[in-house]
């Protein structure tokens, strides 16, 4: 198996094929933590827009040290800038505007995805209680959902299951999920496999999945 | 005509909702209250009602609020003394103390889809009971509630949130209780000014009435019963993210 082995490298791999489904004139809501990475691989000569849910359309970098607002945060509370016809509103109307349906791809990180495109992000029973946040309104309404994630856990454990076994955040709300070995599709049929990671095959990936994957006829190396 | 000539015929009364002190703005805050406090994280919280209710020592109190501020700060300052004995929010991991206590038992916790908690607070201002949301529909939040299919899909029936007192936080107002918000600091601050029998607003900058542009307000005044100005601004940053010199094409 040649798929990349540090944290960085699978990373850079998933938020890099993931950054390929953006469109031009999309409106994106990224999830905290890794799919937040995206924003720096907009494919050149295209224009998308970035929703925070707390209230904003058009988040720009990270600012200069020195430039910090207090009063501009996004979704992580990390102090970010604003672009050229950035617009705020109230946490109401950035839910309307999600649950309205006028988002065109929310990506996400998850613990668990099923074959039923089922996610789990939110919650380990007895051990932590943080809080869904935004996460089950982003995957109920926005007209795509794409998981974003490391495809095993820490200790080698699956994450792309038969069902999931944790609390859930969505029933049946995720259209394709990339990992660092994997591109695939949640079909009502299940899931198919699309890409793979350069150098691995369909087995590789089989043998990380608890779901049984279907083998797209156009099966492809995933391209970073 | 007349009614015009009356309302612009104003002075020192009813329409003057300034108060000096932000322990004169929460005075009838009273043991076991249910209040809204604004703010996202750190962003945008009434910092200096909080301060003054940690002052003030009311206990049993519901908080509405959509985190628990962080360790030592914002709503973290009524948990750490005890005031809390429910909270409604949708996000409460940056507070080790909150987890500790739900663990133990010793507050009860709410935890609410964000755009469900949003939706709730505006409902409960704008006269609505209840509403349907396709958000949290096969999941654990959905436990004993009533669905209802729509065009082929099932959705959730929510209730709205009122609460006693609202505390808001606004960058400017005026004396009648006209506010205005900055950036992300808006966030659940206009909605929660809708539904409460007392809104106290707080601001960094109070101004006479006519000085904000009628075109710009986001609260109108009606909504607000109080209005102080805020004594300390910290504006703390709970994660200070900076760009690189070198990585700045972000």
């Amino acid at each position: 198996m040649s798929a990349p082995a540090k944290d960085t490298d699978k990373r850079e791999r998933i938020v890099k094929r993931v950054a390929r489904e953006l469109r031009d004139g999309f409106y994106v809501n990224l999830g905290i933590g890794m799919p937040t990475l995206i924003a720096n691989y907009v494919p050149p000569g295209i224009e998308v827009i970035l929703q925070s849910e707390n209230g904003m359309l058009g988040i720009g970098p990270y600012p200069a040290e020195g430039q910090e607002d207090p009063d501009l945060i996004n979704a992580g509370k990390e102090t970010v800038s604003e672009m050229a016809g950035t617009s705020y509103f109230s946490s109401a109307d950035s839910f309307a505007m999600i649950l309205g349906g006028h988002i065109d791809l929310s990506v996400l990180g998850a613990m668990e995805v099923d074959e039923s495109g089922s996610i789990a992000n939110w919650m380990i029973p007895g051990k932590m209680v943080k809080g869904m946040g935004g996460a089950m309104d982003l995957v109920a309404a926005a007209r795509r959902v794409i998981v974003a994630m490391e495809h095993t856990s820490r200790g080698g454990a699956p994450k792309v299951m038969k069902k999931c076994t944790l609390p859930l955040t969505g029933v049946g709300v995720v259209d394709t999920i990339v990992t660092e070995l994997a591109y695939i599709r949640v079909t009502e049929e299940g899931l198919v496999l699309e890409e793979v990671a350069p150098g691995l095959t369909a087995e590789d990936v089989q043998r990380a999945t608890h779901a049984r994957l279907l083998v797209s006829a156009g099966l492809k190396s995933m391209e970073s | 005509m007349l009614a015009f000539c009356l309302m612009i015929s104003h002075n020192a009364g009813a329409m003057n909702k300034v108060v000096e002190t932000a322990e004169e703005a929460i005075r009838d805050v009273f043991d076991g209250a249910v209040i809204m406090i604004g703010g996202f994280g750190l962003c945008g919280i009434p910092e200096n009602l909080i301060r003054a209710l940690v002052r003030k020592g009311t206990r049993n109190l519901t908080t509405i609020s959509n985190n628990v501020g962080v360790d030592g700060v914002g709503n973290g300052l009524l948990l750490e003394a005890g005031q809390i004995l429910h909270h409604i929010g949708s996000y409460v991991g940056e507070n080790k103390l909150l987890e500790d206590m739900v663990l133990k038992g010793t507050i009860k916790l709410e935890l609410v889809p964000q755009g469900t908690f949003s939706e709730r607070i505006r409902a409960g201002g704008a006269g609505i009971p209840a509403f349907f949301t396709p958000t949290g529909v096969g999941t654990i939040v959905a436990e004993g509630k009533e669905t209802r299919e729509f065009d082929g899909r099932t959705y959730l029936m929510e209730h709205c949130l009122k609460a006693d007192f609202a505390f808001v936080k606004a960058w400017k107002g005026d004396r009648m209780g006209n506010l205005v918000y900055r950036k992300t600091a808006r966030n659940f601050n206009p909605m929660m000014a809708t539904a409460a029998k007392v809104t106290i607003a707080e601001v960094e900058h109070l101004v006479e009435a006519g000085q904000l542009d009628g075109d710009h307000i986001h609260t109108p005044s009606v909504y607000v019963k109080r209005v102080v100005r805020g004594e300390l601004y910290e504006r703390r940053i709970e994660r200070r993210t900076v760009r690189k010199a070198e990585a700045a094409s972000r």
